[in-house]
């Protein structure tokens, strides 16, 4: 199980989750607060040359070396326009630093955990397999982004 | 974990070890006296803290062996493998109940009695004994210990009552006779000579030695321990620190005046020194990853009843730790590969008239920023014929390659994946196992790997690897505006070709090679192995000459920029598996640049093995002389007739002179011709294996050269000089002919001058037929 989950069943015996939430497209998806790191700005991204095509490439972040993820390519979603602006949600994951760039990044919002559902089983597939459940929001669904799998590029790499 | 407790196994384990190669040396010398003290006291710190810490079956063991070494200390009980065998069994049951200590915090569970009964009886035997009357056994006891094991109880109580009464009168001279057994006194010295005398003093007050604590106290003032966790973090810190300061270096170096300079100088000093330091505490003595091997050595040599002496030179050489641990294990299977299949029987080696005992060198140096190891055995050898077949028959190489190839180089496939001669029964022949293995735990730290062997003599495996991987010399060049950092270690040198020189290039179904002296450098475009931009025809070439093993190739890059010290920082999971990549680092401005992996790049375009470099060459040559044949322009061709039914021709423009050289001249020495021609020695080859060079006076001579290499080729006659189109109508039939062209109006033989220049100055030199032959009359 992943830090990300554990940290989310650890506090699952609290009555609140709490999400950073971003924005991909237009579909708002959270990480369990516990799992990130730190929210950045657009910061100069070095290619890696052969890389997976996901993989953005690496940031310096005060000298340690962060993977960018570009979750638009991870989650097979219309790359975003040359000049769209891009955040960094950095994510410590197995003692490894990765940056998952998103569209736009939300607020922080604590969720009751008995209104985190199982993702259903008509949701798209992509979708399916990336989250671990679902909110249901007044202004649409929030989808709860399972780190390990989102890392697990082996289905989205070129 | 208990901190008395955790003291306890780390002391004790780095004990242990020491107390194996103790052992083994003791078996080896029984009488250094010195060692055998320090071998009592180790086991016996170990038995007196687990009484202290309540390990009941720890002690047990540890006190049986000691009541043995008490003995050998004694002098009561000879050095003898027996005696020291049992007590390394002990050692073995110390190291595996403390393993299981460590892991789970209590004594695993075990029996021990077959073990403690074994070794008290030998304290057991030579007590009842001693205390009886020795006389009356002494004359029968003349037979020596350790010529069975068995006998060895009573020829020890033998002795034991004379040495202490004897050495306590006179201690310096153990001539003291008892007259019974007199012959024996001078035999147990001489065998385990200084260990009587002064060792009986102590004799009766067996527990009763201080415990070595003297020795530590001293060291532990001036050494600390510390967790190795520790050592890394403060190194992942220095490494941060050395890129501040660069940063900062680039910075001050911007502004002309900047009041930052003195200061920024001086922090520059202070952390170059501070990296060093730090980078110290990471060495440690390679004889750590040493320490198991004279131990290893010495059980397959019981094992397997052969005599094998391992030497060991260099242990103080230092390395860094994380590069010490990679090397461990290949190192273990090196020596395990002489000892086990190199080394031979006695029988055979007295045979091969060579000593009984075998020897296993082990050796370590510095060499500039690389530490060399090498492991020499003075056994039986690779037999290169072997290692030939098997290469064929796996496929590895072409049948009529393999015959040309040096056995230097045939010995190279022993480190190919799965290349095992195992399943033929001789020994010699099982040493390729795991070979492969080796050789990529040795690559990953960026170390180099070559073996060399006389059949019948031994094998040499000489290992050289980097002192450090943390923080490294590199190159940074750039390709399609990226920057890329190659490390030092890789790269032999640089190469820069101006547009006047672009015809050095050539280029061969797609691929592209750089006349480098006298070889042919296979050229890898970084841009388009990276695809990073399409490797458009450029007028100018960077070329990062690269060493992989023996082989090389040239990495062509857009530029060239500095050397810099660099962190080498992993890459992480998701590019890991990426193999041109050793790492990432960060540059003095802050940005990421990937570091390359010359080995994988080499292997990622193809130009890793030195047997498609050559293939490669020889194409190129012979395509070289197609094109010079081929050319549409008329030449020059000098016709020539060597005794062949069709007249021999060669473009003018290959021939450097024509000369006729008398017989007189003409020396043979090792089976060729050789002339003495312009103040160096040249070979003459006959141009037909069937010339006799004595039969023509003076002979015909063609004069061949490339940029380091002459020869000369012994024609009958030469015919003609004729302008003509050199177009092959068709591919040569035989080596040293590229191709059949119609000149003159007659069909004509091109020769191939390469061939022959390789013939008489590459590895494959044979001797000339015409030398051994008789005359065939032309």
């Amino acid at each position: 199980m992943s830090r990300a989950e554990l940290q989310a069943d650890a506090s699952a015996a609290s009555a609140h989750h709490e999400y950073v939430t971003f924005r991909l497209a237009d579909q708002w998806l959270g990480i369990p607060v516990m799992a990130v790191q730190e929210v950045l700005v657009a910061m100069r991204i070095a290619r890696v040359p052969l890389a997976p095509d996901a993989i953005a490439g690496f940031l310096n972040l005060r000298g340690q070396i962060v993977t960018a993820v570009d979750l638009r390519i991870t989650l097979q979603l219309p790359p975003r326009n040359a000049d769209a602006e891009v955040m960094n949600v950095v994510v410590r994951h197995e003692s490894e630093l990765f940056a998952f760039m998103v569209d736009e990044v939300g607020d922080v919002v604590s969720v009751a955990s008995d209104t985190v559902e199982p993702t259903p089983a008509t949701l798209d597939r992509r979708w399916r397999t990336a989250c671990t459940g679902i909110v249901r929001r007044d202004r649409g669904l929030l989808l709860v982004l399972n780190v390990h799998e989102a890392l697990r590029l082996d289905h989205a790499s070129g | 974990m208990d901190d008395l407790l955790r003291d306890f196994l780390t002391e004790s384990s780095e004990n242990l070890d020491k107390l194996d190669n103790d052992l083994v040396e003791l078996e080896r010398t029984p009488g250094d006296l010195a060692r055998l003290n320090s071998v009592f006291r180790t086991i016996h710190t170990i038995k007196g803290t687990c009484g202290f810490l309540g390990l009941v079956r720890l002690e047990h063991v540890a006190h049986a062996a000691e009541n043995v070494l008490d003995q050998l200390r004694a002098g009561r009980l000879a050095v003898q493998p027996d005696v020291i065998g049992d007590v390394l069994a002990a050692v073995d049951t110390i190291k595996q109940v403390l393993g299981g200590l460590e892991q789970t915090e209590r004594e695993p569970k075990g029996d021990d009695s077959a073990l403690v009964s074994r070794l008290e009886h030998w304290t057991h035997d030579v007590e009842v004994i001693a205390s009886a009357p020795s006389a009356p056994s002494a004359p029968s006891a003349v037979p020596r210990r350790g010529t069975a094991p068995t006998a060895a109880t009573a020829p020890i109580a033998e002795t034991a009552p004379n040495i202490e009464t004897a050495p306590i009168a006179v201690p310096e001279a153990p001539t003291a006779p008892t007259t019974a057994s007199a012959a024996t006194v001078p035999d147990v010295h001489d065998s385990s000579a200084a260990s009587v005398s002064p060792a009986v003093p102590e004799g009766n007050d067996r527990r009763g030695q201080p415990d070595g604590a003297d020795g530590k106290s001293a060291l532990s003032e001036t050494t600390l321990r510390v967790g190795v966790d520790v050592l890394d973090k403060l190194m992942n810190l220095v490494g941060e620190l050395a890129l501040g300061r660069n940063q900062l270096l680039q910075l001050a170096s911007s502004h002309d005046d900047s009041p930052f300079a003195k200061p920024v100088q001086q922090l520059d000093r202070v952390t170059t020194d501070l990296l060093e330091a730090v980078m110290k505490t990471r060495m440690q003595p390679i004889g750590n990853a040493w320490g198991k091997l004279p131990r290893l050595v010495r059980d397959l040599a019981q094992s397997n009843g052969k005599r094998i002496t391992l030497l060991m030179h260099g242990a103080e050489t230092e390395l860094d730790r994380q590069i010490l641990q990679a090397i461990q294990d290949p190192l273990t299977h090196m020596v395990r590969n002489s000892a086990d299949h190199g080394v031979e029987s006695p029988a055979i080696r007295r045979e091969a008239g060579k000593p009984e005992e075998g020897t296993i060198r082990l050796s370590a140096r510095h060499e500039g920023g690389h530490v060399v190891i090498e492991i020499t055995d003075d056994g039986a050898g690779l037999n290169a014929a072997r290692v030939r077949r098997k290469a064929v028959e796996r496929g590895l190489v072409k049948a009529d390659v393999i015959d040309a190839l040096p056995d230097a180089q045939v010995f190279r496939y022993i480190f190919e994946p799965g290349f095992s001669t195992a399943e033929t029964i001789t020994s010699v022949s099982g040493r390729g196992v795991g070979m492969d293995v080796v050789r990529s735990n040795i690559d990953a730290i960026g170390g180099t790997v070559e073996l060399s062997s006389h059949f019948g003599r031994g094998t040499t495996v000489r290992i050289k690897i980097p002192l450090t991987l943390a923080i490294i010399s590199a190159l940074v060049v750039g390709s399609a505006s990226e920057s890329f950092a190659v490390p030092q270690i890789g790269i032999v040198e640089l190469v820069r070709v101006t547009e006047e020189q672009h015809t050095l290039v050539e280029q061969l179904q797609g691929a592209k090679f750089y006349r480098l002296r006298d070889t042919l450098l296979p050229l890898v475009e970084l841009r388009a192995l990276l695809r990073l931009a399409p490797a458009d025809d450029r007028a100018t070439y960077n070329i990062v000459v690269c060493q992989i093993g023996e082989a090389r190739f040239g990495l062509v890059v857009d530029d060239v920029y500095d050397t810099q010290e660099i962190v080498v920082k992993p890459v992480g999971r998701l590019i890991k598996h990426l193999p041109a990549y050793a790492g990432c680092t960060i540059t003095g401005d802050g940005r990421v640049i990937m570091i390359l992996d010359t080995t994988g790049i080499a292997s990622m375009a193809g130009v890793s093995s030195s047997e498609t470099r050559e293939e490669a060459e020889r194409a190129a040559a012979a395509a070289r002389a197609r094109a010079t044949a081929q050319a549409d322009a008329q030449e020059s061709v000098l016709l020539f007739d060597a005794g062949f039914p069709a007249l021999q021709a060669v473009p003018l423009s290959l021939v450097a002179r024509l000369e006729e050289f008398p017989m007189s001249a003409m020396e043979e020495a090792d089976g060729h011709f050789m002339v003495q021609y312009r103040g160096a020695l040249m070979p003459v080859i006959a141009a037909n294996p069937a010339i006799d060079l004595r039969a023509i006076d003076p002979r015909p001579v063609i004069v061949f050269s490339d940029r380091t290499r002459t020869i000369g080729l012994a024609v009958n006659e030469i015919r003609d000089i004729v302008e003509d189109t050199l177009l092959l109508q068709r591919k040569a039939g035989r080596p040293g002919v590229l191709g059949v062209a119609v000149i003159a109006g007659r069909a004509t033989e091109v020769i191939d001058t390469d061939h022959f220049l390789r013939f008489a100055h590459g590895d494959e030199i044979e001797p000339i037929a015409g030398v051994a032959a008789p005359a065939v009359s032309t």
